[in-house]
């Protein structure tokens, strides 16, 4: 187990007083306190459930729990690694319930030490702004998709959604080293997956700038 | 030490994400200056690190926050948080 990811004390005093505000019986005001936190829940959720009504009810329950549950949050953590670690326990019990919880084999893609990346060297950058296209969009979700569980869960928790190496060990409940090197193992698996993709979609782009129109594939 | 393309394959995540040790930081740098296939894997690795960060490719479905406040004030409106000390 790794030590919590460090609290920064200006993030946490408004929420602190957010939350001795709703314990002293402001109950209105946990709305305020979760906002910020929807989005990150979702992909949570999301990373685990592959569907997305069943994440909103993840997500919904979770939050539920956690205003329930208010006063055991100690503040020794981020509050919104609280509540992401209350939406992965309520992922996984649900899927535990139903059986879909998977066990995947990583050996073997753990121990192989083998693997090639897609090699591409014309293929450079895809802004942003394609992210406008919906083909880009599912094919980087399709992509995160296909990956092992476990190797999904931490993609979610370290790229997507931006946490630190150490909140991603501690929510994971595993080492360090072993996110690095799960993380590694991912974003290759990714990079592989993708890159063909993205350098249709890049070459696409950069011909419409030229003819001044977007035909795209 | 010299490093051969594998070697920089298996330190891509760590150099993007700025944690190698910084004599490995430099020998993967002195290869990349001269490997045009390591720096175009690294590169499109960094790019799709930064494309699915964009809130954009995981989307909330719509109304999404609605329907959580909506089902939120159904339970505000009767219970408060539970006292320290009460199950599991």
């Amino acid at each position: 187990m790794t030590s919590p990811a460090p609290v920064d004390p200006r993030e946490t005093a408004s929420e602190q007083e957010l939350i001795a505000s709703i314990l002293a019986g402001h109950r209105e005001t946990f709305h305020l306190l979760i906002q910020p936190y929807e989005q990150q829940l979702y992909r949570t959720a999301f990373a685990l459930m592959k569907n997305e009504a069943e994440a909103e009810d993840v997500v919904q329950d979770a939050v539920l729990k956690a205003y329930r549950k208010l006063a055991s949050f100690r503040g020794d953590s981020k509050f919104s690694t609280w509540l992401i670690a209350i939406t992965l326990n309520e992922a996984r019990g649900r899927l535990r319930k139903e059986n879909r919880a998977t066990v995947d084999s990583l050996d073997a893609h753990e121990n192989s030490g083998d693997f090639t990346p897609a090699a591409l060297t014309d293929w450079r950058e895809v802004p942003l702004a394609a992210l406008e296209r919906q083909e880009l969009r599912e094919l980087i979700q399709s992509a995160v998709a296909e990956l092992p569980d476990a190797y999904r869960e931490i993609v979610t928790l370290r790229d997507v959604e931006e946490l630190s190496v150490n909140e991603t060990a501690e929510l994971l409940g595993i080492s360090i080293s072993l996110v690095k090197v799960r993380l590694h193992r991912a974003r290759m698996m990714l990079q592989k997956k993708l890159v063909p993709h993205l350098k249709l979609v890049g070459k696409t782009a950069s011909k419409a700038r030229m003819f001044g129109r977007l035909p795209w594939f | 030490m010299v490093l051969n393309c594998r070697h920089v394959w298996d330190r891509i995540s760590e150099y993007i994400d700025d944690t190698l040790d910084p004599q490995v930081r430099a020998e993967v740098e002195r290869h990349l200056a001269h490997c045009e296939i390591c720096s175009a894997i690294i590169d499109s690795t960094r790019n799709i690190i930064i494309l699915m960060a964009d809130e954009r490719v995981f989307e909330l479905p719509l109304d999404f926050s609605k329907r959580l406040h909506a089902r939120l004030d159904e339970v505000l409106k009767h219970e408060g948080p539970e006292p320290l000390g009460i199950g599991p």
